[in-house]
Formats: C-alpha cells, structure tokens, sequence
C-alpha cells in the first residue's frame, strides 16, 4: 500500500498530518507533504485510510 | 512624523473612502414570509436555530431564494456549495459579507480584506504571504502561552456558581492570541469585540451607521500601523508593512485590509466554535462524561463540533447572469456558501444531523473548501484544543444554568453570545 497527495487539490487542510503524522508532513506553507516514498508500513494501514476518509478535498489517493 | 507616507492620514483616508461607495439596495427587514421565497439570516429565527429550516429546505428547495439584500440564494446541499466554493470563474469573493451594499467591481481582484475579499491570480499571492505565520509548526509556539491564560481566565471565575462562558470565557482566549499576533496591546480586546460586531453583525442597519463604525476600525488599524512603522517588532503587523508583492512594497489599503481580516476572521469565529462545544457538552451529559474519562478523545469530538456547529457561512458574488443548477441567477446575486448546512447534509454524512463524538469519517467543510481554505484553521483547532482541555480539566461537571437565557449570534458566523453554565464543584 503506497499514498498519494494531489498537489493540486490540496489545500493545506492539514488533517493528514494531524491524524497520520507517520505517513505525512507538512511544508513551510502548510501543504501536506507525503514522508519518504509513501509506502504505508504495515500495521499503519488503518491509519492511512484515516487519513484519506478525513481529507475534505480528496486529495489523498491509495496506490 | 511616521517616515512611511503609505500611512499618512490624509493618503490613507482618501484611499478607505473609495471603498464604502458601492450600489445600494432598499432594506428588507422583519418576520420571513416563506423560507423557499424569502429566507433572512439576519432574523433572530434562524439564529436561535437555523438547521431544522436548513434541513428542510434540502428537501424541498435545495437552492432557496430571497429579495432581500437586493437579492441572494442560499444552496443547502453540500454539493451545491462545493461546487461554487471551486468555481471561481463564476462566483467571485469581492464581497463575502452579505449586506445592502454591494462594493464596487473595480475592487476586484484585491477587494478590501485581501485574501479572503480576492479573486484569482492575486489571491494566490496575497494567501502565500500568509501562510508560514501560520503553519501548524507556527503556531504550536503560542500554545503554552494559550493554555496559561485560560488557567488565569478560570481563576477569575472563582467562587461563581454560574459563569457566563461565552462572555467571560471563549470570547477572551481567540481576542488575546490574535492581538499577540498581529502586536497590539492586550488591554485593546474590548474595542475589538465592538468592531467585530460591527462588521458581522447588524447588516440591515442603514449604511450611514456602518460606516462610521467601519472608519472607527481603520482609525485604530493606522494607528497601530504608524506605531509599527516607528517601531518595528517581531509580529505580524511589522511583517505586513515590509511585505512584498511583485517587487513592491503593499498597497496600504492592503496592509490594513489584511489586518482587519485576521483580527475579525480570528476572533468572532474561534469563539463560536470554542462556545458551541461548551454548549453542546453543557447539555449532553453523556458525551461530557466520555470526554472527561478519555480525553485522547477530545481530537475527534473536536471535529465532530466543528461538522455539527460549524460557525461560519460565507458568501460569493455572482459573475455574470447565467442558469445554474436549475435556477436562474443574475450578475451581482449574493450566494450564501453555508459550509453548516453542507456539514449536514445526509447524502454526504452518516447520522447527519447527530452529534457522534468518535465520528471516524469526517470530511467537513467548516474551515471551507478550495482555495480559500481558512489560513488560521491551525490556529483555530489549537485555541480550540487548548481552550475545551483547561475547561474540562478544571470544570468537569456543568450544565446550561438556563437553557432560555442562552443567545445566538444573528448573521453569518454564528455562536453563543451568552452562555450561562452551572458549575458543580467538587
Ligand atoms: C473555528 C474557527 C474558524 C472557522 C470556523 C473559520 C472558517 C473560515 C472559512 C469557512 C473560511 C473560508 C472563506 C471563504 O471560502 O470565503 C475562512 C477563511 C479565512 N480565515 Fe478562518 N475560520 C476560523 C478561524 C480563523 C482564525 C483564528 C484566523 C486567523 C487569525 C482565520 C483567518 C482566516 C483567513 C485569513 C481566511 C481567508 C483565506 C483565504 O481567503 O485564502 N480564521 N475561515
Ligand atoms: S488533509 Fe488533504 S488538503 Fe489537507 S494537507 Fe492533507 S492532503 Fe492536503
């Protein structure tokens, strides 16, 4: 399992880095930022779907 | 002599006098006929309670209509309100207040509180300024000092039985955060409260009481400017003076506009938001006692407060005539974007119009959608955590002293404006 952030719909919201800061971060103007490759450890995925379902602009895909 | 003549009295009043001239409309006031045909938010009605008539008119007439404000429509369904919060092309932000005064098109694409009053391109650049300030990082600094002075605001209520918390609480924690921001003294928060009501609330009152009340806050904004100009500082009024925008210094209209928008887009807000959760647990036993047992789930019910009450309804402008979702809208039709009626809107939320504290999917909308994201949500949800952690920690047992006596600000943002609680010590 591996996440995405569409840079073009995100809006800097910052729920993904609230509720999976694991998995993402954020740049210096608050736009979410995926960690490393976006490679969701196991046992984080629960957490990674967390995030999506809460993105008010869907712009957190699951690859 | 302030050395910066942006800021010279005279330049800076000629300059704020075009921007109160606009097109007028007759006032309509009083008692809403039929909400499909003639809905008001500005009616004490709506604001005692505004969802059973949003949920109504969901079903029965997803896009209502009014002849007040000289004309405005008021989609319900949150994919209606979506879809305008993304169309830019169609639905500007010149004005975002909805009133009898609808300002100038040459104000466009600036507007008088850049960047929520902006359009694109410009609003890109006016936003981009803003946002390292407060970045989720940026604004963790302020949180200790945040949690400190709600600890000195509960000491002060000591030995009261019934505390007023809307007043004597929420109304205070956003007033200082923000003052601290922007660099003004402390001891101003009174004055802001007033232009906060000034520029939310009362927008059937005739335009010669608005503007005089508007002047009176861009009177204190230049004195604050000119104080900064002679004394340079480490806060955001100082940052805005020496900002730059495509290699010059700001428009001066822009600075104070920016100004005006953070200290009343931060204040009015933040505390609806901090009131209505207090309310909510105020009257729901069950979910106070779950929060005060588990506080690790505060984040979530922080969400599901922010879904269920969200405080802030926006407005667009429309474009130019066009038929749209089925209705016929003309150019300079108000929009109301009510991000509350979208937060419950069941076609996009399970349990819509419940309040679930541990909700696990919760794309709301309250801090808007789209470009126009709200630049202090950080900020707020920290204030927000910070103000229900002291309160719950140091009052866990209250309850609404007198459910009747509890009052709702009228207009677009919307929280309680006096909320007697009963405090039950131990
Ligand atoms: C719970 C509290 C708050 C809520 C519910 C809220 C809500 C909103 C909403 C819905 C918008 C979108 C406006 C639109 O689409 O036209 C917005 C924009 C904005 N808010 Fe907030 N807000 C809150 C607190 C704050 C705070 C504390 C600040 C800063 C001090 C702030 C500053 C702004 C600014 C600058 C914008 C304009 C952004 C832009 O146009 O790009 N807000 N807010
Ligand atoms: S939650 Fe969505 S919009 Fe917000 S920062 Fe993350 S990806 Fe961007």
């Amino acid at each position: 399992m591996k996440v995405k952030i569409d840079p073009e719909r995100c809006q800097g919201h910052g729920r993904c880095y609230d509720l999976a800061p694991g998995l993402f971060h954020d740049d210096e103007e608050g736009y979410g930022q995926v960690t490393g490759d976006g490679v969701v450890p196991p046992g984080e995925e629960h957490t990674a779907r967390l995030a999506v379902s809460n993105c008010p602009e869907r712009a957190i895909d699951i690859l | 002599m302030t050395s910066d003549s942006r800021f010279d009295q005279q330049e800076f009043n000629d300059r704020l006098r075009t921007r109160t001239v606009g097109v007028r409309n007759e006032v309509i006031a009083g008692p809403v006929s039929d909400w499909t045909t003639d809905f008001s938010h500005a009616e004490p009605e709506w604001a005692a309670d505004p969802y059973p008539i949003q949920d109504d008119l969901r079903q029965r007439c997803p896009i209502a209509h009014t002849e007040r404000f000289g004309g405005a429509w008021l989609p319900t369904r949150y994919e209606d309100i979506a879809a305008i919060a993304y169309d830019t092309d169609r639905f500007s932000s010149r004005a975002i207040v909805v009133s009898n005064v609808r300002p100038p098109l040459e104000l466009a694409p600036v507007g008088g509180v850049p960047p929520i009053s902006s359009d694109p391109p410009f609003h890109h650049d006016a936003r981009k300024l803003l946002l390292p300030a407060f970045t989720k990082s940026a604004v963790a600094h302020l949180e200790p000092e945040t949690r400190e002075f709600c600890h000195s605001l509960i000491d002060g209520l000591a030995g009261q039985d019934v505390v007023d918390a809307a007043h004597d609480y929420a109304q205070h924690i956003p007033t200082r955060v923000i003052a601290r921001m922007l660099g003004f003294p402390p001891e101003d928060g009174p004055h802001f409260r007033e232009f906060v009501e000034s520029a939310l609330e009362g927008v059937n009152l005739p335009p010669e009481e608005r503007i005089p009340r508007m002047e009176k806050l861009f009177g204190y904004l230049l004195a604050q400017i000119r104080d900064h100009v002679d004394n340079p500082r480490d806060d955001l009024t100082t940052y805005l003076i020496n900002a730059e925008l495509y290699g010059s210094k700001l428009e001066p209209g822009h600075v104070a506009g920016t100004m005006s928008l953070l200290l009343i887009a931060g204040i009015d807000t933040t505390w609806s938001a901090i009131g209505a959760s207090l309310w909510h647990l105020a009257r729901t036993p069950a979910d106070r006692e779950r929060l005060v047992a588990d506080p690790s789930l505060l984040p979530a019910a922080m969400e599901e407060f922010l879904r269920a009450y969200a405080p802030v309804t926006m407005a667009r402008l429309v474009k130019e005539d066009m038929r749209w979702n089925g209705v016929d809208m003309k150019a300079d039709d108000w929009v109301l974007l009510s991000f509350p009626a979208a937060n419950r809107d069941p076609a996009q939320f399970d349990q819509a119009g419940e309040v679930v504290i541990d909700r696990e999917v919760n794309r709301h909308a309250a801090f808007g959608l789209g470009i126009h994201r709200c630049v202090g949500s950080h900020l707020a949800r920290m204030e927000l955590r910070v103000a229900l952690e002291v309160w719950l920690e140091r009052f866990p047992n209250f309850s609404l002293a007198d459910p009747a006596a509890v009052r709702w600000a009228t207009g677009q943002v919307r929280g309680p404006r006096t909320l007697p609680l009963r405090i039950d010590r131990p």
